[in-house]
């Protein structure tokens, strides 16, 4: 960022000091508990909250895999939204292709309707999908209620709408000389799409797979109606270790810690593209 | 999304216009199906998982829909405006309720998005140059959003617990600002713990919006500034702020469809009942359909919940796109 070549003033310095400083306090402070608090045996978590721990020790990261099912919450978790991202991504991949590049009837009736079912209240289609999956179910033999498959299918319609956006805005930046040189080269459009375009915007796909996988890990609502016990994901499963009388908050600090894991990390590792991809796609 | 100008790349320009326009539109109309059948996946499963099921759940609204008739909806006795009568009667509790859970909702939602992008934007004007350690505080900020909501979520309900809690001991035993422990998740004070954990983990969004939004800011318009003698705050004013309008534009909308009909939040921080003074607008009708089994005035409530959203957005939309082409999103 090319910014004035003349110094900030000390104004905007100290000010920036402040805001920072109390900005990193309130974003670390819960991040802390979770981490330190995971590291306390129960006595410390049970009494008056204390700063630092009276002795450490990973024994909540033993016990929180017998206290729930966790390992099979985690790989139903890691299915779901596996899944979800990989079939959420293609599908947006190919409409934003059409819309970015192809003038065709019902153009904006098709974005403005898939932009519009952002604004649902996920609670008007809770119960009619529920009722629909069952009697598909009864009607066709394919189980969607209570299946993963099911679950899937929900997730990657949530991350849809924001992916197929953001990717016609990165497809839009992509020059179009580029796809039109392979298709005299005698590439079809498909092939245009894969070997020119989807190379040139794999920054925005990124972005997008990141995006569809933490939609689908860190859904609750739909989680919590359509799975069962063996289906069901962490979002859900996590809420075992409140519901018993004594509630083990070390061990419950430890298994969010543990499901974050995968996400936080994941995110982190590529921020860069989905700042890049913002910036040339959505943020426009 | 207001850039289209890649869209149709060739039509304005004089000189290569005219040898290639013929040759693309005849295979422009041989593939005329094409276009279809790449959005045919999309378009299934938008059908299938949201407007089919918005169209059943609109149906329902019209139906006296109780447990006894869940196993076969199609049999529940139409009620024809029963329910929505039922909703909106205020004097009678389940309307006064719903009203109610409507004010909290907005005032909530206002204040939660307001923070959101004021803490968002703050933040990401005061990183938008180089110092040591900005990698690194960038991706701290982050991780607020990046974490799965429920993990989020549970560590504040720990942290607000009465007795073994972090901010009682720092409000209470620490800084003596209170005479007593508070609670947290019941009574008045659970709607300033909802707030909280909603800004603690939306404004990384609004943060990471509006740095996407200052990379595209050409950098002349600062030198131009600077060599004018614009100082640093007034360049923030005149050229940083204005320039983000359309990124906040998108921006606050879509923070605020997302607070306003956040789920998540509210039944992890609280369980299946909310305290009254939290009781936010989808767990209220997620209550009314699922506690009290009565699904046709739960489908009632969305509808109107989902006209109240299509008319918000609607008008927000004709405000602030006057002169500007919201067009093709």
């Amino acid at each position: 960022m090319s910014k004035s070549p003349m110094a900030p003033p000390s104004s905007f310095l100290w000010s920036r000091r402040v805001f920072l400083t109390l900005l990193t306090g309130f974003v670390l402070v819960p991040v802390y508990v979770m981490v330190s608090s995971s590291l306390k045996p129960l006595a410390d978590v049970t009494g008056k909250f204390r700063w630092l721990p009276s002795g450490l020790t990973i024994r909540p990261y033993i016990d929180i895999w017998s206290t729930v099912p966790l390992a099979r919450y985690f790989a139903n978790s890691l299915i779901v939204a596996g899944a979800a991202t990989v079939c959420s991504v293609v599908i947006a991949v190919f409409a934003a292709y059409a819309v970015s590049r192809y003038s065709f009837r019902g153009k904006r009736v098709f974005t403005v309707t898939v932009l519009s079912t952002q604004m649902f209240p996920g609670i008007l289609f809770l119960l009619p999908l529920f009722l629909l999956y069952v009697n598909i179910g009864n009607a066709t033999g394919i189980a969607l209620f209570g299946s993963r498959g099911g679950l899937i299918l929900t997730y990657l319609t949530f991350s849809l709408p924001f992916s197929i956006w953001m990717l016609i805005g990165y497809f839009d930046s992509v020059p179009r000389d580029l796809d039109e040189a392979a298709l005299v080269d005698g590439c079809g459009p498909l092939g245009a799409l894969f070997r020119v375009v989807v190379p040139a915007a794999i920054p925005g796909i990124v972005a997008v797979a990141v995006y569809a996988f933490m939609t689908a890990w860190g859904e609750v609502l739909f989680a919590s109606v359509m799975t069962n016990d063996t289906t069901r994901t962490l979002a859900v499963g996590l809420q075992g270790y409140s519901t018993l009388n004594d509630v083990y908050w070390n061990q419950i600090m430890a298994a969010s810690l543990v499901v974050s894991v995968p996400v936080v990390a994941g995110f982190l590792l590529l921020q860069r593209y989905l700042v890049a991809g913002l910036t040339a796609g959505a943020v426009k | 999304m207001t850039t289209t100008t890649l869209k149709e790349p060739l039509r304005g320009s004089p000189a290569g216009a005219a040898t290639r326009e013929p040759r693309r539109r005849t295979g422009r109309i041989r593939r005329a199906g094409l276009p279809y059948l790449l959005l045919l996946p999309a378009l299934i499963l938008e059908l299938l998982v949201h407007l089919v099921p918005m169209v059943i759940g609109i149906v329902m609204s019209f139906k006296e829909l109780t447990q006894f008739y869940i196993r076969d909806w199609g049999t529940a006795p139409w009620t024809g405006l029963g329910n929505y009568k039922v909703s909106v009667d205020f004097d009678a509790p389940v309307g006064e309720a719903l009203l109610h859970s409507f004010f909290v909702t907005v005032a909530f939602t206002l204040l939660s998005v307001g923070l959101c992008w004021l803490i968002g934007t703050a933040a990401a004007i005061y990183m938008q140059d180089t110092f040591t350690g900005r990698g690194l505080l960038r991706a701290l900020f982050l991780v607020p959003y990046a974490l799965p909501v429920y993990a989020a979520v549970i560590t504040w309900v720990f942290m607000f617990q009465h007795d073994n809690g972090l901010v009682n001991h720092v409000l209470h035993d620490q800084l003596h600002l209170t005479d007593k422990p508070s609670f947290w998740l019941i009574g008045d004070n659970s709607f300033y713990a909802l707030l909280t954990v909603s800004v603690w983990k939306g404004w990384p969004f609004a943060f990471l919006i509006v740095m996407a939004g200052l990379q595209n800011i050409p950098g002349e318009l600062y030198e131009a500034a600077a060599l004018d003698g614009a100082g640093m705050w007034q360049q923030i004013r005149r050229i940083t702020l204005p320039s983000l309008r359309p990124v906040n534009q998108v921006l606050l909308l879509v923070l605020f469809l997302w607070t306003f009909n956040d789920f998540n939040t509210p039944y992890v921080l609280f369980g299946k009942s909310a305290p009254e003074a939290a009781d936010l607008i989808s767990v209220h009708i997620y209550q009314a359909s699922f506690v009290t089994w009565n699904f046709g005035t739960g489908s009632a409530m969305s509808v109107l919940l989902l006209l109240f959203l299509l008319v918000v957005t609607g008008v927000y939309l004709a405000l602030t796109s006057r002169g500007r082409r919201t067009g093709d999103v």
